[in-house]
This record gives C-alpha cells, structure tokens and sequence, in this order.
C-alpha cells in the first residue's frame, strides 16, 4: 500500500561531538589544522534537528514546553515509532498544530489527550493506558517474574532439604529377607 | 505431573510462535478506527472551485442517503489507483460518493478532479493542518468512510478499494445500511 504521506527516513540525530584526537607525535599541518578548526567549530554548534518547526511554536514558553511534552507521547500515524514531536511527516505536523491550538484554547494535558484519543484510539499513545484491554501488557511480565522465582525457589529449597524423602520402614516379610541374606557366607 | 511442567516452555513457546506468525501478516497501517458508530464529525468544509452549488460538504449533507466518503487529494499517488473505480460505482448509484480534498490547494484538488475524472457528488475542502481528516482520525489518504442514512459512522477503509474490496467488504455494507 502506497502512503505518499510517508516521510520517515530521516535521522534527527546530531553527528557525535569530538574530533579525532590529534597526535601529538606528529604536528598537524597548517591547512589540516585550519580544517579541523572549522570540522571542530561545526561541531561545537550542532544540536539535534528538530522537527518542530519555529513556525509552529507557541509564543508562551510554559505553553510550548506543554505541547513539547504532549507531542513526545503522541504517537505519529504515518512513521509509527514516532511521536509526532520527532516526525517530519505531515500528519504529525497537523497533529502538533492541533494540539497547540486545543492548548492555546485553554485545555489541560489531559483534554488534549482525550481529544486526540477520541480520533484515533489509545493507539496514538505512545504510553499504553492501564485498563482491562490492556492488563496482559502491564500485568503481565509481572506475572511471568513471580512465576519464575517460584520456580527457581522451589528448586533451591529441594535441593537443599536433600531430594528423597526418609525410606519407609521394613515390613516383617523384608526383614526376615534382609536377615537371611545377611547370613549367608559369601562365595 | 511434574514431567508436564517441563514442558509448559514448550507450549509457551509454541503459543508465542503462533502469535507472531499471525503479527506477520497483520498490516499495522490499519489501524481500528475509533468513529465507528459514531455520529460524522461536525465540518462545513469550503467548496472547491468551479463545482458551483454541489460543492463544499457538510455534516448535514451526509444525512438521508448512505454515502461514502472518500478522502483524497491531488498529491495522493494511490488515490490515482482507486479513482476510476469510483467512477464505476458512482454509475451503479448505490451509495452517494463525497470528496474530502485533503490537505491540498483547492486549485489542484480540482484539476485532478478534471483528469482523472470526478465520481463525487459534493466536494469538501480541507487545507492543512486538516482539521477535518482529523476529527475522521484520518491517517493518510486514500481513506474512507461509509455513513448510513442517520450520519453515523459505520465502516472505514484504509487504502485504495479495489474491486475486490468493493465486492467483498464495502458492497455488502452499504447494501445491509440501504435497507434500513
């Protein structure tokens, strides 16, 4: 299926800071030195690319930093490992847009999840709500730890209290057995 | 007893296994929609030029017929794809066929609409940031949305219909909603 909205392929990351060390054994050279200059002053200025627009930005700061934090636990539709605050896809810009605008309307964090949610499902949470549909997810790798320790407990503790339990006492039958085999010379 | 115990590693294993064969051929571009008998959103979206009077769409034009509402937009590669099968059914007259021109230049939407042909009654126009795809939880184009003759939602399709769909899936659907 064909989805021209697609624009995922992008890497938001900023290049790792640091040069490669120089030498001190062997001297830079005047140009490689004035290339690693300009290499190293690149660098010191980089910063992660965002894909919040400035033109999107709200103008109160407390506000924005709201939709900042709103949009890293929306899930973007189009690149679906991404909040719409890292996406670059279209939709996730609609979607930044629209939550500022509920936020410029005075709604709580709350309210514009629920909006959203209202849309498009818990889906779009990049946090999973805690409720019955969703218990197994929460619940579950509790589950799984708590019956794995009882399992290795109760191996340990059987191994430790020795693993046979104390032989039944000799019935009149066996031990008149047990004697006359004890009686007997050996070859 | 205890013999059976070393083999529930097993089973779970087995159990997992068979959900993720099954994960492999779920298509997670489809994801449920939530509207799903739920009244249409409320929009008065803009006319698209050069449609005259049966142009601009709104909540109350999707009452009294079972329509289908198609989002589009002249950017949409695979809206090309499904386009001339809409013009088909618009033919057979089952379903009222309504346009959603997301997120385009109305300009655009409507020479698309004049090359590749218009199977749409009225045409809405919903420019970025797409209020109204969003209110439909629109998660790319094409997409679309059978309502029955009260305005409630009643099925979405995400991606082209193809034949295929249409027989099977849509045609169904819309009959079953006509009768009532």
């Amino acid at each position: 299926m064909i989805f021209p909205m697609d624009a995922c392929g992008r890497d938001a990351r900023a290049p790792k800071r640091g040069a490669p060390g120089a030498r001190a054994s062997r001297p830079l050279t005047p140009p490689m030195r004035r290339v690693l200059s300009a290499v190293l002053i690149v660098l010191a200025f980089a910063s992660p690319a965002l894909a919040v627009n400035p033109s999107e930005m709200l103008k109160d700061p407390a506000q924005e930093h709201r939709a900042r934090e709103l949009g890293k636990d929306l899930r973007c539709l189009v690149c679906q490992n991404q909040s719409i605050d890292d996406s670059d896809a279209d939709l996730a810009k609609d979607l930044r847009v629209i939550v500022r605008e509920r936020i410029s309307a005075g709604d709580s964090d709350d309210q514009v999840k629920t909006f959203v949610v209202d849309r498009y499902g818990d889906y779009v949470l990049l946090k999973p709500p805690f409720k019955g549909t969703t218990l197994v997810l929460w619940v579950g790798p509790f589950v799984l730890f708590a019956a794995g320790l009882w399992v290795v407990f109760g191996f340990y503790r059987r191994r430790a209290t020795g693993s046979q339990p104390p032989p039944a006492p000799l019935s009149a039958e066996e031990q008149r057995r047990l004697d006359k085999l004890l009686k007997e010379k050996s070859p | 007893m205890r013999r059976a115990l070393f083999l529930l590693p097993v089973a779970i294993f087995g159990i997992m296994a068979l959900l993720f064969v099954k994960g492999l051929t779920m298509d997670p571009k489809t994801i449920p929609s939530v509207l799903i008998d739920r009244p249409v959103p409320e929009m008065a979206l803009a006319a698209l030029p050069g449609r005259g009077e049966t142009s601009g769409l709104a909540t109350n034009d999707l009452k009294g017929r079972v329509s289908l509402v198609n989002i589009y937009g002249s950017w949409c590669i695979a809206c090309v794809q499904e386009h001339p099968y809409l013009l088909e059914y618009k033919k057979t007259g089952l379903v009222a066929i309504h346009g959603i021109d997301w997120r385009d230049d109305p300009a655009l939407g409507a020479a698309w609409l004049k090359k590749h042909g218009d199977p749409y009654e009225r045409v809405g126009v919903d420019p970025a940031p797409g209020r109204a795809a969003v209110d439909f939880g629109v998660t790319g184009a094409p997409e679309s949305f059978i309502v029955d003759k009260a305005g409630i939602i009643r099925y979405k399709h995400i991606g082209p219909i193809s034949p295929e769909v249409w027989t099977k899936t849509l045609l169904p659907i819309i009959r079953e909603l006509d009768k009532k």
